[in-house]
């Protein structure tokens, strides 16, 4: 009998242990303010793979605003589709006042989705899911239609520099959306060719773009879908000595910098951090003030073009990570 | 009901007692003793320890609907990571596991839709490909003698690929077509995905697949021969052919066994959602290892549990919901993750210790 005992006293301090580290965690009814009206909680879902630059603008201007109307904002996150509607599942079960969902799974999130704007919970949608928004049971949608994204960015190259060869980099296999940019692309640029490479790896990008573009001497632009892929691309270009023009989509540090030293020609932001700080506070108008946003039709949070006429103006804020 | 290895051998009568984990003395022992010498007990305290920690510090994880989505987050895990937990019972590993889930979704789906057939026709033919799946592996594994670490790895990558080309290919997307207008998607809905009220919460249905699997698994474990049979190829193939065990025939049925399980979550996959990403799937492999082990089997195969593994499913999916119930910081999300799953192990390690050194 002593023996269970003992296993029984190793279970009950190692969970005490837990829960008083536990202890300083924020948030929770514990530390619910009364001092000013009503505090709500806002569950934020999205389909982000964790330690992604782009996210962390997303979520800077979503906790910028929940800040701002001392929202509890609960955010989670994987970047599969039916784990992400488990997650959306328990956003419900918590009993959350609002929720900010991106539909990049659409099929698996929206019926979930549907199922906490049935009971009451005000739903929008934001980063993904133009198309399905509705379908979802939400109220509004904050992001951009990466199809008129990639038109805009096929159009400008060209203007820019007609008549010759695009390469259009995708950085992870299997994304509708960064697919859609692609195909985008080509309707305003007509000789586009895509070629797949593995995002989590920047080294092995590197090396994809360094044997491409030595094999094929004939391409006179590289559009990249995300900030870091674009660095890689950069990298790929002055070690093959091609004089292709890159153009990218989204910002970081590195891009803005290299737009501004000219390396980089252009870039579309869509404008994260605008993404996640409206669909924040659109749920705060919404619980408040009884508003909603964009009139029925989708918000769009871009494309907005960074070139060198307008990087000075922009590059100070890519270091405070809200562009 | 088809038992998850339908071809390995006939299972002979039940014999009485399964004992053939070797630090087990015969002799008979108090109650206690035998009862830490079982290879879940130190998951059930792991378990209990991580219930009380959640329900203590977690305000919304208290409730029945959390509960349900606790039950759904763990019966998806628990699933595979029952036919995974025989597997390394018998001493060989699948990485492919993850990634033949979303083949066996994707055949079912691409199949049927492409040709307009009924929904159950896809369904067969995805139980095949799956059994294929697990047959290609284990023939290979006895064949060549090659570690199952490495040929599963290979048949991670073959899968990984196959499941994104072979998608776009037929449909010109990473993503299979909405299938929910197919005859027979409803019936096989209501097998795979339907709901389950009980009153006072709603499970999903793959929370009863989950616990019959456990169930099955553990009554082939210790009441049938083959159960001897696995437990003898893991702890010593050599000494196990020498009095007669098929092992060659047992690997092969265990890895179609991972394929079988594998097939029930992707048919889940498929009618709860309608269509299937071709890119899903990826990572899961180490998932139900992870419960595996943490249900008690050894990574050194010839010991472990069914229901163990069943369990170790159960933590990580309290674990994972009640991450998010209790408000962490996601970004730390993994980091609370190892910590739950080292002290589930450390637990673990001790009880089996204690039980083992305890005269």
């Amino acid at each position: 009998m002593r023996s269970i005992r003992k296993v029984l006293a190793v279970a009950v301090a190692s969970a005490a242990v837990l829960a008083l580290a536990a202890c300083s965690s924020q948030g929770g009814a514990r530390n619910e303010s009364a001092a000013e009206g009503q505090r709500y909680t806002i569950a934020m879902v999205t389909h982000e793979q964790a330690g992604d630059t782009f996210w962390d603008k997303i979520r800077a201007g979503a906790e910028d605003a929940a800040r701002l109307h001392n929202i509890d904002l609960k955010y989670s996150n994987n970047e599969q589709g039916p784990e992400q509607a488990t997650l959306v599942q328990n956003a419900v079960d918590s009993k959350v006042h609002g929720l900010a969902v991106t539909l990049s799974s659409a099929d698996a999130v929206i019926p979930v989705a549907k199922k906490a704007a049935d009971a009451g919970i005000p739903v929008v949608a934001f980063n993904q899911g133009l198309d399905q928004y509705k379908q979802a049971g939400a109220k509004m949608y904050f992001g951009s239609d990466e199809s008129l994204a990639g038109q805009t960015v096929g159009q400008k190259l060209t203007q820019m520099n007609p008549g010759g060869k695009t390469l259009c980099v995708i950085q992870a296999q299997g994304s509708v959306a960064l697919e859609t940019r692609c195909a985008g692309v080509k309707k305003g640029y007509a000789n586009t060719e895509n070629i797949q490479v593995n995002g989590a790896d920047l080294p092995s990008v590197q090396q994809t773009l360094n044997a491409k573009l030595a094999e094929d001497r004939s391409i006179s632009n590289i559009v990249t879908l995300g900030a870091p892929i674009a660095m890689a691309a950069l990298q790929a270009q002055q070690g093959t000595g091609s004089t292709a023009r890159i153009a990218t989509f989204d910002l970081n540090q590195d891009a803005a910098k290299a737009i501004q030293d000219g390396k980089i020609a252009f870039s579309v932001d869509q404008q994260p951090y605008v993404q996640g700080y409206l669909a924040v506070e659109s749920l705060w108008l919404n619980l408040s003030n009884g508003n909603d946003i964009g009139g029925g039709k989708p918000t769009l949070t871009g494309p907005s073009i960074v070139d060198s006429s307008n990087i000075g103006q922009i590059l100070p804020y890519t270091q405070a990570n809200k562009r | 009901m088809s038992t998850p290895t339908a071809d390995a051998g006939p299972a002979g009568a039940p014999s009485p007692t399964a004992e053939s984990q070797p630090p087990r003395p015969s002799e008979a022992r108090s109650v206690s003793a035998r009862l830490f010498a079982r290879p879940e007990t130190g998951t059930v305290v792991a378990a209990v320890a991580i219930f009380a920690f959640f329900f203590a510090i977690a305000e919304p994880f208290r409730t029945f609907d959390s509960f349900a989505t606790v039950l759904y987050a763990s019966s998806t895990i628990g699933i595979v990571a029952v036919g995974v937990a025989l597997l390394m019972i018998g001493g060989e590993f699948d990485l492919s596991s993850g990634v033949a889930v979303t083949t066996s979704a994707l055949t079912a789906a691409l199949v049927t839709y492409q040709l307009s057939l009924n929904m159950w026709v896809g369904v067969v033919l995805s139980l095949a490909m799956a059994l294929l799946v697990g047959f290609i592996n284990g023939w290979l594994v006895v064949r060549t003698g090659i570690p199952s670490f490495l040929i599963t790895l290979s048949m991670f990558f073959i899968l990984r690929g196959a499941n994104i080309g072979v998608t776009k290919g037929l449909t010109g997307t990473v993503a299979t077509d909405n299938a929910s207008e197919l005859d027979g998607f409803a019936s096989a809905h209501a097998l795979f995905a339907s709901d389950i009220p009980l009153g006072f919460m709603t499970v999903k249905i793959t929370v009863l697949w989950w616990i019959v699997l456990a169930a099955a698994g553990s009554w082939i474990l210790f009441r049938t021969r083959l159960g001897n049979w696995i437990f003898a190829a893991g702890g010593n193939a050599a000494s196990a052919r020498a009095v007669g065990v098929p092992v060659n025939k047992v690997k092969i049925g265990l890895f179609m066994g991972v394929g079988f399980v594998g097939w029930i979550l992707g048919m889940h996959i498929l009618f709860n959602f309608s269509s299937v990403q071709s890119g899903l799937g990826v990572g899961n492999e180490l998932i139900y290892i992870v419960a595996a082990v943490v249900g008690g089997c050894l990574l050194t195969g010839g010991f472990g549990s069914a229901i163990g593994a069943a369990l170790g499913a159960f933590i990580l999916g309290m674990t994972t919901q009640g991450i998010v119930f209790a408000g962490f910081d996601p970004n730390w999300f993994f980091t609370f993750l190892g910590a739950m799953l080292l002290l589930a192990v450390v637990l673990n390690l001790y009880i089996k210790n204690y039980a083992s050194t305890r005269k």
